[in-house]
């Protein structure tokens, strides 16, 4: 439509895909669409003031008053409508943008290159070097790798942690390059990062849950808003197989310490038995119905964040009881399966993840108890006599030392019970998820706040 | 001749170049050698390094002992510094 009033403009025109259009016009042809990449045109026509080599102004489409303020021509396009949208610049045609980003901003990334030969199958290619979990990757090309980073305002050069065990500085290239290795969408990255940033504490001590001859690796569990915006599963089957955000965010921060970190199996990793959730063990929590305030908000986080808490835990152990229907009958039922946790002797060294089904969270709903009271219920059932726990009662060797036969002992320290409401609509039961050594000593399970 | 295309992946690994050190010769006695003994923090490890001490006593070191705060994290900066700096052989003891 603009195409005969440009020869009378004075401007430099390009074209993109026809280098015989407009007609009449010395149009140059952005054969490679590097002018058009490198100038951000999104949309066709764009008119661009350039002034000593500088954009001072620019409209889109074809806007009138805008084309004649800008090319100061006042009678400009006067039989043309006042306003068309114009059409999508092939410079962001979605078909070539992953290959125009490759070319124009592949070099701002900095990690190894590997190339790779036409005989080389670049599935098995990865397997041979140790890049995977033993499940098949996504391999990391550079057109991936920069999509992936299109997931977050922070900088691929940006330092996201230290990740042990080799104690290697990690960039948020290297986190986008594992997450395309796991399958993840774009959008996951940024919970990618928080649940990585949350592992490479001190707190959390992910060399000491890697090392460990214990069953345990990080349960990444998702709140806020955000999880239902990328797709996450908080319901049926929330911890099981099927859900790509769940999957791929979980495997994400694992193949990051395993690549990254050094953290292999057979090498730091010194799992008697290790767990499935060690490939990934993520999930959201289920915010909506909940009768509990969610695990970010009591762990200081507002409604509204998007946030992710990892833990060090073992895989779910599923309690069953389909005929309680009060509050204390829950409570009772939840803490004597508690109480066996690692060892029904072992107290007061390990967390657990209590994740209650939507089932079970009813029949608190229904008394009115909130997390803190089903809590403190759980803690009240959780007083345990010393004669039971020294080693040798019951026939049990481990336990506590002598000197505790006359105590009163609790199973959990007072933030030793992470309460989680998720699952399924139909089932009366909940799931527990044994933790690794608590405290300072150990692990603590951290919180981050998911930044875009 | 058939001329190979090539692919380009990104290296997912922290890219580490490994020093390689050389051990230290074997000493050929243990007589007048300062033995770092340190316990990493698991139940009964101390057992097991009392009776170490003893035999190295025994056979002329001279033994320091030093102690993990915990077994789940990895020693402190400091104590490895503190035990490179005294000590000419070090056993690191794992028990439970």
């Amino acid at each position: 439509m603009v195409a005969p009033l440009l020869a009378d403009l004075g401007a430099t025109v390009y074209t993109q895909d026809d280098p015989t259009f407009p007609e009449g016009v010395a149009a140059i042809h952005d054969v490679d669409l590097a002018v058009s990449w490198h100038s951000d045109v999104e949309t066709v026509p764009t008119l661009i003031r350039v002034v000593a080599g500088l954009e001072t102004e620019r409209t889109v489409g074809w806007v009138r008053d805008e084309w004649r303020r800008i090319t100061g021509d006042a009678n400009l396009g006067a039989d043309l409508p006042a306003f068309r949208p114009g059409c999508g610049s092939l410079s962001v045609d979605p078909d070539r943008v992953d290959a125009l980003r490759a070319r124009f901003s592949g070099h701002l990334l900095k990690s190894r290159r590997i190339e790779l030969a036409d005989p080389d199958d670049e599935m098995e290619m990865l397997f041979d070097r140790g890049f995977t979990d033993g499940l098949p990757v996504v391999p990391p090309t550079e057109a991936r790798v920069l999509r992936m980073l299109e997931g977050t305002n922070r900088a691929a050069d940006d330092l996201v942690g230290v990740v042990p065990p080799d104690l290697v500085e990690l960039t948020v290239e290297k986190v986008a390059v594992n997450a395309v290795l796991a399958g993840c969408k774009p959008e996951y990255l940024p919970w990618v990062l928080a649940a990585v940033e949350a592992v490479c504490t001190d707190a959390f001590n992910i060399h000491g849950v890697l090392a460990t001859t214990m069953p345990v690796g990080p349960v990444v569990v998702c709140n806020g808003p955000g999880t239902r915006a990328i797709g996450m599963n908080s319901g049926v089957n929330t911890m099981g197989q099927g859900n790509r955000a769940n999957l791929t965010i979980g495997r994400a921060v694992q193949l990051v310490i395993r690549n990254v970190g050094g953290g292999r199996p057979g090498e730091v990793d010194r799992a008697t038995h290790g767990n499935p959730g060690k490939l990934s063990f993520c999930f959201a929590e289920r915010e909506d119905d909940s009768p509990f305030t969610s695990l970010a908000v009591s762990r200081g986080c507002s409604p509204t964040d998007n946030a992710v808490t990892v833990f060090a835990g073992e895989g779910p152990r599923c309690i069953v009881d389909q005929k309680v229907r009060t509050a204390p009958e829950l409570a009772t039922v939840l803490a004597a399966c508690l109480r066996t946790l690692h060892n029904p002797k072992l107290v007061y060294g390990f967390d657990t993840m209590l994740v209650i089904g939507p089932e079970h969270a009813r029949v608190c709903a229904d008394a009115q108890w909130d997390r803190e009271r089903l809590i403190a219920e759980l803690h009240e059932r959780l007083q345990l006599p010393g004669a039971e726990l020294v080693y040798g009662a019951g026939g049990i060797a481990d336990g506590v030392p002598e000197q505790f036969r006359d105590s009163t002992l609790p199973k959990f320290r007072p933030d030793g019970i992470l309460l989680v409401h998720a699952g399924g609509n139909a089932g009366l039961f909940s799931a527990m998820i044994g933790g690794w050594v608590n405290g300072e000593m150990g692990s603590q399970p951290v919180t981050r706040v998911v930044v875009p | 001749m058939k001329v190979l295309a090539t692919r380009v992946l990104l290296d997912p690994t922290g890219e580490r170049s490994l020093p390689i050190r050389e051990r230290l010769p074997r000493p050929a006695t243990l007589s007048g050698q300062v033995v770092g003994l340190l316990d990493i923090h698991k139940p009964r490890g101390d057992i097991f390094l009392d009776q170490l001490e003893q035999l190295l006593t025994d056979a002329g070191a001279q033994v320091r002992r030093y102690q993990k705060p915990t077994f789940a994290k990895p020693a402190p900066v400091d104590l490895r510094h503190e035990i490179a700096t005294q000590c000419t052989l070090v056993i690191e003891a794992l028990a439970d």
